[in-house]
């Protein structure tokens, strides 16, 4: 009844071939949109913007990228740490060279850089698979990361081995460093989330994206039609660790402020967990790689409202129990719902045509 | 060479022409000095028992094998060593023994994926998704779609490939190697495993494709009343050795090819 798709009918390709083929849809997208742009920004404050929104928007552009490359490509990849760290030094470097230039420039150039730095690392896969290569990506992390440790350059000599963000304008207003306004840094996210949130859906949507779920299901097959495997292997790595780049230079440059690369970027914190938002979200699904970063980014505060606030634990116990349970939930996802959160929905799409009269 | 190449033949004339195949994997013979050659526009059958290396020489013809030695030859052009996406660009296309399909996508987007050759927008055109790209997607569709048509495959379009009967999945592996518009069909025993009514419909594919679009074919089958039925001409391999070719009834009555599948009676 809520989700009736009964009457609407397609009559041209380009109607049947859109994002969002259903009017059901179309309007929860708008309704998400006009809340997203016209409604948080005058209602957002630092709690929200620090703890919540701009993790979740920079989360899930990474976990795009990582689903571009896992969920659409078949290669697994735990290397994610290692190349947001790759597009965090490039702005970090871009800016001191290039004072004048525009942050959403720089930005974006970082992501470049970082698919160079995939492209590289991406070679492996031609030969190696599954385990293998998740093994290779492993090497790729542990070397980024110790790379920006251990050569000077990369932190401009500085004595702590810290980088910090200086102050960046758009339009006049600050969305880079301290002064920031939440609003802004804010806004400044989600623009680059959905442009390049459509960008992604549009790639896999056409050749490109046919292309890599073909090499994911059976390469050899791909190869018979005339898929190169290689370039293939190569433009996904590419494209995710753009995108995981441009999360890079957003989680140093606005979210953070200042890093240190062992810390802020090790395996534990960006690697693991932006694999578990794509499995747990769905792997090789769009929304997976939202509802995964959501569900990623504020679970630990749910668990921190319940157990300490609710309950009245002490911080630390309650830290220790947050481990617990999330080990605990990964688990279950993977034996109850192994294509994630973005099946679940679509099972809950399924119900909702027939309620309240199932037959 | 091109598509252009093949597509330029005359119909009745050789299209590919195969002399003295040698393949090797370390000590096993697979192929032993096999020569044939495939006319234009023919249904082109090869048979023997099993492990006779019927299907290492499809994979010959496309490319996935690299001969020890011998020639392939397309439209005249002698074919040294070459890649499978060459031969698929060429116009060649194939389907598998054990079907070889893309098991997590949907049976439109599998047929899609018959098109990744001819469509030609670079990846930042598919990303911004207007304009020249749209319309080549649409195009793409509208073609695909005729296929779909074709092979009665309406109802599943949308359906995952991987929860699909296996008679289907046969069914949608052909309307992918329809999809590339191929010049010469390889088909590697289409009809393994159906049942008597999904023959009969295969066969009446494989014949609607070679009569409406003039497609060469080259097919590997066990079920020998098809096979003499729908080929033109038929060549028989057994160990890795052409022991037979000709018409169906020449391959019938041949004493070579009654002994390798039946066995060869003791004369003592």
């Amino acid at each position: 009844m809520l989700y009736k798709e009964t009457g609407q009918y397609k009559s041209t390709y380009k109607s049947d071939h859109a994002i969002f083929p259903l009017i059901q849809d179309k309007i929860a997208f708008s309704t998400l949109m006009f809340i997203a742009f016209l409604i948080i920004p005058f209602v957002i404050n630092s709690y929200w913007e620090k703890a919540i929104l701009v993790p979740f928007l920079i989360f899930s552009l990474a976990a795009i990228g990582l689903n571009i490359l896992t969920g659409y490509c078949g290669q697994v990849s735990l290397g994610t740490g290692g190349f947001m760290a790759v597009g965090a030094f490039s702005t970090y470097k871009i800016m001191t060279y290039f004072p004048d230039l525009n942050i959403m420039i720089i930005v974006l150039i970082s992501g470049l850089i970082t698919a160079a730095v995939g492209i590289l690392f991406g070679l492996p896969s031609l030969r190696i698979k599954g385990f293998y290569l998740a093994v290779a990506t492993l090497a790729s992390q542990f070397f980024l990361v110790w790379l920006f440790n251990k050569v000077p350059w990369f932190y401009n000599y500085s004595d702590t081995g810290q980088i910090t963000v200086s102050e960046r304008l758009m339009f006049g207003i600050p969305v880079t460093g301290a002064t920031a306004p939440p609003y802004a840094t804010y806004l400044f996210c989600l623009i680059l989330v959905v442009l390049l949130g459509f960008a992604a859906k549009n790639l896999i949507r056409s050749k490109m994206g046919r292309s890599w779920m073909a090499i994911r299901d059976m390469d050899i097959a791909a190869e018979i039609i005339g898929v190169p495997p290689l370039k293939t292997k190569l433009s996904a790595f590419a494209i995710s660790s753009f995108y995981i780049g441009v999360a890079g230079a957003l989680y140093f440059a606005v979210f953070l402020g200042a890093i240190e690369v062992t810390e802020s970027f090790d395996i534990m914190t960006i690697s693991f967990p932006v694999l578990f938002m794509i499995i747990i979200g769905g792997l090789g699904s769009m929304l997976g790689s939202f509802l995964g970063a959501a569900f990623i980014v504020t679970l630990p505060i749910g668990l921190k409202f319940i157990m300490v606030d609710l309950v009245g634990l002490s911080a630390v116990t309650a830290k220790h129990f947050e481990i617990t349970i999330w080990g605990l939930l990964m688990i279950i996802f993977l034996i109850v719902e192994p294509h994630g959160l973005a099946r679940l929905w679509s099972i809950a799409k399924e119900k909702l045509r027939r309620w309240p009269f199932p037959y | 060479m091109s598509l252009e190449d093949l597509k330029n033949i005359p119909y009745g004339k050789t299209a590919i022409e195969l002399k003295n195949i040698f393949l090797a994997f370390g000590g096993v013979k697979a192929l032993t000095d096999v020569s044939f050659e495939v006319k234009k526009g023919e249904v082109f059958a090869i048979i023997g028992p099993n492990g006779a290396g019927k299907s290492s020489m499809l994979n010959v013809i496309n490319g996935f094998y690299k001969p020890t030695s011998g020639t392939i030859n397309f439209a005249g052009t002698d074919r040294g060593e070459m890649e499978p996406e060459f031969a698929a660009k060429s116009g060649i296309a194939r389907t598998f023994q054990n079907i070889a399909l893309f098991k997590g996508m949907s049976t439109l987007d599998n047929l899609m994926t018959g098109r990744l050759l001819k469509q030609k927008q670079n990846f930042l055109m598919q990303a911004l998704y207007f304009g020249p790209a749209e319309k080549e997607e649409e195009e793409h569709r509208e073609k695909v779609e005729r296929v779909i048509d074709f092979l009665d495959l309406q109802s599943i379009r949308r359906t995952p490939v991987g929860s699909l009967p296996y008679g289907l999945q046969k069914r949608v592996e052909l309307g992918r190697a329809l999809a590339m518009e191929p010049e010469i069909l390889l088909l590697d025993e289409p009809m393994a495993g159906m049942n008597v009514e999904e023959k009969q419909d295969m066969s009446r594919f494989v014949l609607t494709v070679n009569n409406e679009l003039k497609t060469t074919i080259v097919l590997i089958e066990h079920d020998m009343g098809v096979v003499m039925d729908i080929s033109d001409r038929i060549v028989v391999l057994d160990y890795g050795k052409k022991i037979g070719s000709g018409l169906p009834n020449e391959i019938r009555s041949n004493k070579a090819v009654i002994d390798a599948y039946l066995g060869v009676a003791d004369d003592e």
